[in-house]
């Protein structure tokens, strides 16, 4: 099961994102890098290490991809060239279409937070966390 | 100087005064900047999937629209996702194709698409708006926050240097304000996590506003709806002295001497003269 999944998930990954997480030797520059790792469970270079190995299901019960704010400043450090933002994009994209279900919508905010929160915001968020 | 003008879902909402100012300066510079026509939202964010066509449609759209004349946005979100699907357009020739004909556009990926700082910068020149600032900013310390978009991925953005830009502190010394640089300037707010996990972007965004405001800082320009929304809403100021976030359009008009009822007249004339074209 853990070998299928692996295969499928990082196949799909370095189709869609051009990106082979094994081109990465683990100097963790990105997440060095990376503003946000205070909120995550998995530093940003594990989670390149988690797609290495095919620990799929870790992946899928991590925080981390969807913590990053695809500020693309890991990508910018990278000394492999590696878009680590790319390979976020594809966990996420696999939980959410393979979920078939949102991970965060309109319902979840408050009337306040809907009145006051910018359209850039609520458009970029929904785009993030629903498919 | 003739541009075609996308300015996205927030330019008409909370970051109108984004707009009215930049127009109101433009006018005053010679930048003729003509909004499209019936103009659909960007996506706000780029779709970091190559198979994700359908988040290409609208901003594809909007290129096409521009008919190859320079196409100007002032949101940095709305230009960093034009910019990366006119790059994608360019370069994946499968995806053109699924995209223009879905559309029923003809569009190879041709046409200039700019920030307005560029324009300032590339076609106008900060020498000249240099000679046409009336009331310099004399005294006034503000430090410059670039965000993300607007810079990386730098080789499909070619902004400014990634790591250390220049463009917004040449504007602020055309202005005739005093340039505090700060660490903070190029680290992300958080973007669209102050919908989501709050908390994260309160941590981002008292970093850069506690960095600028030990480098001296009185106030902050972004380009950035959403980058300013953050700096103001997401902070914990502590009691200590406030940083203001200001559009960098807001201090340009202010330098260029434009009064609030100027700037409220030239964007209502704006929209009256919208189907004259007028020089």
């Amino acid at each position: 099961m853990a070998t299928s999944s692996k295969t499928r998930l990082v196949e799909e990954m370095q189709k869609q994102s051009g990106q082979d997480p094994n081109g990465c030797f683990q100097c963790a520059k990105c997440s060095a890098a990376c503003p946000v790792t205070a909120a995550m469970d998995l530093l940003p270079h594990q989670v390149i290490r988690y797609l290495q190995l095919g620990l799929e299901e870790e992946l899928a019960n991590s925080k981390t991809p969807w913590v990053c704010a695809s500020c693309f400043t890991c990508a910018a450090r990278c000394p492999r060239d590696l878009d680590l933002a790319r390979m976020m994009e594809g966990v996420r994209l696999v939980m959410l279409r393979r979920r078939e279900g949102n991970k965060f919508g309109p319902a979840d905010l408050t009337p306040e937070q809907l009145a006051k929160l910018p359209q850039q915001a609520l458009v970029s968020g929904f785009r993030k966390y629903n498919k | 100087m003739r541009y075609r003008y996308f300015p996205g879902c927030t330019l008409k909402g909370q970051a109108k005064n984004m707009e009215n100012t930049t127009m109101a300066a433009a006018h005053a510079l010679g930048i003729e900047l003509v909004e499209l026509d019936q103009w659909q939202c960007c996506g706000a964010v780029y779709p970091l999937y190559e198979d994700e066509l359908i988040s290409l449609l609208s901003p594809v759209r909007t290129l096409a629209a521009a008919e190859g004349e320079p196409l100007v946005s002032l949101c940095a979100a709305c230009h960093h996702v034009l910019k990366r699907a006119q790059e994608l357009m360019q370069r994946n020739e499968d995806a053109r194709h699924k995209v223009t004909d879905y559309l029923e556009v003809d569009y190879k990926g041709e046409g200039r698409v700019l920030h307005f700082l560029e324009v300032l910068r590339d076609d106008l020149g900060f020498d000249k708006l240099k000679e046409m600032i009336k009331k310099p900013l004399e005294g006034r310390k503000i430090a410059a926050y670039y965000g993300c978009l607007l810079l990386r991925p730098s080789k499909v953005m070619q902004f400014d240097d990634p790591e250390n830009p220049t463009i917004m502190e040449d504007l602020i010394k055309a202005l005739g304000a005093e340039v505090v640089k700060s660490p903070y300037r190029t680290e992300c707010c958080g973007a669209y996590l102050s919908v989501s996990e709050e908390a994260v972007a309160r941590d981002t965004v008292s970093k850069i506003i506690n960095s600028a405001r030990e480098a001296g800082a009185e106030a902050l320009i972004t380009a950035c709806p959403l980058c300013r929304y953050n700096l103001e809403n997401c902070v914990d100021q502590d009691g200590k002295e406030p940083v203001k976030v200001y559009y960098f359009s807001e201090l340009l008009a202010e330098a260029m001497g434009l009064q609030f009822d100027q700037l409220m007249s030239k964007a209502l004339e704006r929209r009256r003269g919208k189907n004259g074209n007028q020089q």
